[in-house]
């Protein structure tokens, strides 16, 4: 049906947008990619000089950079872990018929429109603080001992942060995909004898399985660069108990301004996003029907 | 006595889910009560709930300090402004996309979504650098440029799985009548498309006002919008919970209002139409 004429024109409305995109990619990339390879400080200009491969070499063997791969793997996995648990619970939940459900669904999707500085301060300050926090005073009111949560288990804390501004994302998806589910099919289970736990294990986690895929990899890709949380709860620390390979990158170029050494970091991360987006976009090619 | 159980199962069930919904939405409540406290009341204990003095006190203390309507105004320009760009160019490439599919669509889609995979770290230092050499460090326009950019792919995406549910018939017979490329997205396809365009819009407006990577690293006092505005109550200097509630309140509230509205297109969106 296109005809030549048609395809010049699609040709013509397509460029702007492919040029822009084309052009914040590569230019950039290729920049970044360069000074990998220099010797590169903001603070001693003038002295740049080709250092081949030395900066991947200083990164990848610093200490800071396992436990910074570390701490990124623990936040990537426990979010995922928690909201995702927690999602396929809220999700059966909010699938029963009770009422008030619009409202309580409003109540439980509210934290992802929370930026993330807010949610950070809000928790860091008001809840999880060990002298004036909420927290702290529930646990006065019981008669223990206040837990400083950010100075004795800070990744704990970040990754509780975190999974309070996603769950409401993994929410709806599962939710979302529980409501497609056929009822008939578990109607039918059930009369012939399955029990809840044999439908929810047989019917609705294979049927779960799909979305719960798209949940893993969409927050994967935000997970691996969370960064205001932790900037404005710990910097980073206490020492580098907190910082991940987006905050590693960030002190060690913005803070230290060790352009080179940021720079090979940023690469390293730019390899690790890619393993996650290769399994991410055969997942949506595959439904994506042209 | 079926009926019963059925609502006693149902009233047990609204108790759970209620009690879900508000221990998790409880830090906003909370940030919300905290706001019209006296900073003296917000750090009480045992803590108060509602039966405090209400004051309105911190909200005009948050904008005489630190003037909070640039960055509220800051906020707006750079999330609307790099949406409002972001149309502009996304409408024409899903327009082609959608009505004008060659043996390439595919992959161009592909790509532009492999462009929002890559972690802003690995780009950090180029743009900065660019930035600081063209002065748009500390600048709404540079912030602007930067958020289109990034939330480009997603407007395409939005606005392609919207377009592909027109019918295709309808812009061809336009095209029959003579009308020309601009007049066809103009004045067929637009009118047409308005609720997903809204619904993009909204999304990405979202996106943006709570974007908190770039406007933290590119802005400093004149551009700041409110996630950097708000960071700074991270080095505060003495009792500050209640003003640092109030703050966040205004921060947060225009876009939970938004973002309820729109929770229907959020899941569309953010899968890229993978989950619809």
């Amino acid at each position: 049906m296109a005809t030549a004429h048609s395809r010049a024109a699609a040709r013509l409305t397509m460029s702007p947008a492919v040029i822009l995109l084309l052009g914040w990619m590569l230019i950039p990339l290729v920049m970044t990619l360069y000074f990998s390879f220099l010797r590169y400080n903001l603070l001693m200009p003038g002295t740049e000089e080709f250092i081949g491969t030395l900066n991947y070499q200083y990164f990848l063997t610093d200490p800071a950079f396992f436990s910074a791969l570390f701490n990124t793997l623990a936040l990537v996995g426990g979010v995922l872990v928690l909201t995702i648990a927690g999602g396929i619970g809220l999700a059966l939940l909010l699938d029963q018929p009770f009422w008030g459900r619009g409202i309580v669904r409003l109540l439980v999707i509210a934290p992802f429109f929370v930026m993330p500085t807010v949610s950070a301060l809000v928790w860091k300050n008001m809840l999880m603080n060990p002298v004036n926090g909420l927290f702290a005073a529930i646990a006065k009111g019981l008669g223990l001992q206040p837990f400083d949560f950010l100075a004795e288990a800070p990744l704990s804390s970040i990754i509780m942060i975190v999974t309070w501004q996603w769950l409401p994302f993994a929410t709806l998806i599962l939710l979302t995909a529980l409501q497609s589910l056929d009822r008939e099919r578990l109607e039918a289970a059930e009369m012939d004898g399955a029990g809840a736990v044999d439908r929810f294990i047989h019917i609705i986690l294979p049927h779960l399985a799909r979305a719960m895929t798209v949940v893993t990899l969409i927050q994967t890709i935000f997970l691996l660069s969370v960064f205001a949380e932790i900037l404005v709860t710990t910097n980073g620390g206490p020492g580098t108990a907190t910082t991940n390979i987006t905050y590693l990158v960030y002190a060690q170029s913005l803070l230290q301004f060790d352009v080179g050494g940021g720079s090979a970091g940023g690469i390293v991360a730019v390899v690790l996003a890619n393993i996650v987006a290769v399994f991410l976009m055969r997942m949506i090619g595959r439904n994506l029907d042209i | 006595m079926a009926r019963a159980a059925t609502n006693r199962q149902k009233l047990v069930v609204t108790l759970i889910a209620w009690t879900v919904g508000i221990v998790i939405f409880f830090p906003i409540l909370w940030t919300v009560l905290t706001s019209f406290k006296t900073e003296a009341e917000a750090v009480a204990t045992p803590p108060t709930f509602l039966a405090f003095h209400w004051t309105l006190e911190n909200y005009s203390e948050v904008q005489q300090r630190s003037d909070y309507f640039l960055h509220f105004w800051n906020s707006v320009v750079i999330s609307v402004g790099s949406t409002l760009l972001g149309l502009l160019v996304a409408v024409p490439a899903a327009w082609s996309m959608a009505f004008v599919p060659g043996k390439r669509t595919r992959d161009v889609l592909m790509w532009m979504l492999s462009t929002k995979m890559l972690p802003p770290v690995g780009v950090l230092i180029p743009i900065y650098l660019l930035f600081r050499d063209f002065g748009l460090l500390d600048s709404r326009i540079g912030l602007v440029i930067v958020l289109t950019l990034i939330n480009l792919p997603i407007i395409v995406w939005m606005l392609f799985t919207y377009f592909r549910e027109i019918p295709g018939e309808i812009l061809e017979a336009s095209r029959m009548d003579g009308a020309g490329l601009r007049d066809e997205i103009l004045f067929v396809l637009l009118p047409m498309a308005v609720p997903g365009i809204a619904s993009t819009l909204l999304l990405n407006i979202i996106l943006a006002w709570n974007e908190a990577f770039w406007t933290l690293n590119l802005s400093a006092s004149q551009s700041a919008p409110l996630t950097a505005f708000i960071a700074s109550y991270s080095s505060p200097e003495g009792l500050f919970y209640a003003k640092l509630s109030a703050a966040s309140t205004m921060a947060v509230a225009p876009i939970l209002v938004l973002g309820w509205f729109s929770q229907k297109q959020l899941v569309r969106g953010l899968t890229f139409g993978a989950v619809k």
